[in-house]
């Protein structure tokens, strides 16, 4: 079994739904797919995250740390949310991550975590 | 059993003909790419230290399989002494077949649907199926793709790192994925079929071993998609092309081109079952471009000489492959056939345009399109290029030989 992270990307400026009805309909959905990886036994975790313009970073490299409003790097792409999956291969995984990708009506990027 | 002759050649053969079949074979075993490869690399080293004075084993193969087998298990077994790796070893070493979704149960088709996974960057999936079933150097492999070695390398230790690290499967896909699955595995026998029909390297023009195991996996896949209309195209592809290798090659081993073959020569058996798979596909009518292809070839394998041919019928099946799968190479090769009906001038004019300064034929077909129209000092020179961008000795002598005529005739 791996673990893998299926992370869903948000682009700035750009809505991610047509409309209210629409994000409604992949909420329902995306908890429909929560819990049909609970079911499972696949789940390990998953959640939507506030967005970017929420993050602060830590740089604690340095003698003092320095703290800074604002995403990692800017970029118009930002994580937007994920999910931890455990399956048997990247084929099974991908099958989740296209039933997500469905779910909540986003691409997703599928990356494997590394070993315990 | 006699001793066969076991110098560093006879051994660079076994490794060609046998090194894909163990590594595929230890991938299902333990599960790990690269500690198969390093293992069948070391069976390899200790042959070429024991074969040369102990003689070839009657079974090279199932002997390389042995040892490269035992390396890993000793490995393995060091390993699990070890208390960090441990884990990753007792998980590696699982005996035993691992389930199978597919009907097939030959282990190189799994490694290969494994090395075509979508997952992986198209150059990669044909990289490291040459590297891995076809048992090509990395070098020929670059060499292949037009790209340097150092790149080539790169691109395949990312490639096997990525199999490991996100857990591709070795397997064959389930019905649901298959057809997607199958058109990269189409375009990576193609490739390793060219590979052995106008090798990179070594001193044969066509290395027999390349294509028959082409052919030999493009023959599996059709067994087990018989609806697959392109499977059935690529294999008669293939079948069509290889029926004239015997005629590519005079017996001094320099290269024949295909209007001056002796026709004689080239194999009625293939050309027949690679006929009937053509009519099959058209019965079928849903075209692509192997099936195409394999039309081409099929339309040259009917003229009993090269002035008999119906370069009509081929223009036209070089435009239905424009539209199906356009490129620059399909263009050359549409006005290779354009010559023979309209001149040389108009194929010279249609191919000025093509974007091909660093492939080979495309200055070996503007060199003969020149060579017709009388600019002797123009087709020299485009000669001179040809030659200069070939890899293979027996071409570059067929380019050479070439380029002498025509100076000699000056």
């Amino acid at each position: 079994m791996t673990q893998y992270m299926l992370s869903v990307h948000t682009v700035e400026g750009v809505e991610n739904y047509m409309n209210e009805e629409a994000m409604q309909a992949a909420f329902k959905a995306v908890d429909e797919f929560n819990q049909e990886l609970q079911a499972v036994g696949a789940w390990v975790f998953g959640c939507g995250l506030h967005p970017a313009n929420t993050a602060t970073v830590v740089d604690g490299t340095k003698d003092e740390t320095l703290i800074t409003d604002g995403p990692f790097a800017e970029s118009k792409e930002q994580l937007g949310g994920f999910w931890v999956i455990e399956a048997a291969d990247l084929d099974a995984a991908l099958d989740w991550a296209a039933k997500g990708s469905k779910a909540c009506a986003q691409p997703v990027e599928v990356r494997p975590l590394q070993g315990e | 059993m006699q001793h066969q002759q076991a110098d560093s050649a006879a051994i660079a053969r076994v490794f060609r003909e046998e090194s894909g079949r163990v590594i595929a074979g230890l991938v299902r075993r333990f599960g790990d790419i690269d500690l198969a490869e390093e293992a069948v690399q070391e069976a390899f080293i200790a042959a070429a230290q024991l074969w040369p004075t102990d003689g070839l084993p009657p079974n090279p193969g199932g002997w390389i399989t042995t040892v490269a087998r035992n390396r890993v298990i000793d490995r393995l077994r060091r390993e699990a002494l070890r208390p960090d790796r441990s884990k990753e070893s007792a998980m590696l070493y699982q005996p035993g077949e691992p389930a199978d979704t597919g009907a097939v149960s030959d282990d190189r088709l799994r490694l290969i649907f494994t090395c075509c996974h979508p997952a992986l960057a198209a150059p990669s999936r044909v990289a490291l199926t040459l590297r891995l079933l076809g048992g090509l150097e990395t070098p020929e492999i670059a060499a292949a793709f037009l790209v340097s070695e150092p790149t080539m390398a790169q691109r395949i230790v990312r490639a096997k790192a990525k199999i490991k690290a996100a857990n591709i499967p070795y397997r064959v896909p389930g019905d649901a994925e298959l057809p997607d699955r199958v058109r990269g595995v189409l375009a990576v026998i193609y490739l390793i079929f060219n590979e052995g029909h106008r090798a990179s390297s070594g001193e044969g023009l066509v290395r027999e071993d390349l294509c028959a195991e082409a052919i030999r996996l493009a023959r599996v896949l059709v067994s087990l998609m018989p609806d697959e209309p392109e499977a059935v195209g690529l294999l008669a592809l293939l079948l069509l092309t290889h029926s004239r290798s015997a005629a590519r090659t005079a017996p001094d081993g320099s290269m024949v081109a295909l209007a001056e073959q002796d026709r004689s020569l080239w194999d009625t058996s293939l050309i027949a079952e690679g006929h009937s798979l053509v009519r099959a596909c058209l019965r079928r009518n849903q075209p692509g471009p192997y099936q195409v292809q394999a039309a081409i070839n099929a339309v040259h394998a009917d003229a009993a000489t090269a002035a008999d041919t119906d370069w009509r019928q081929i223009v036209q099946l070089y435009d239905q492959l424009l539209v199906l799968a356009p490129s620059p190479v399909v263009a050359l090769n549409r006005a290779a056939a354009v010559a023979e009906i309209d001149g040389p001038d108009v194929a010279l004019a249609a191919i000025d345009a093509l974007d091909l300064e660093t492939y080979q034929p495309y200055h070996a077909v503007r060199a003969d399109l020149l060579r017709r129209l009388g600019r002797t000092d123009d087709a020299a020179a485009a000669y001179r290029r040809a030659s200069e961008l070939s890899t293979n000795p027996v071409e570059r002598d067929f380019l050479d030989r070439r380029l002498a005529a025509l100076l000699h005739h000056d």
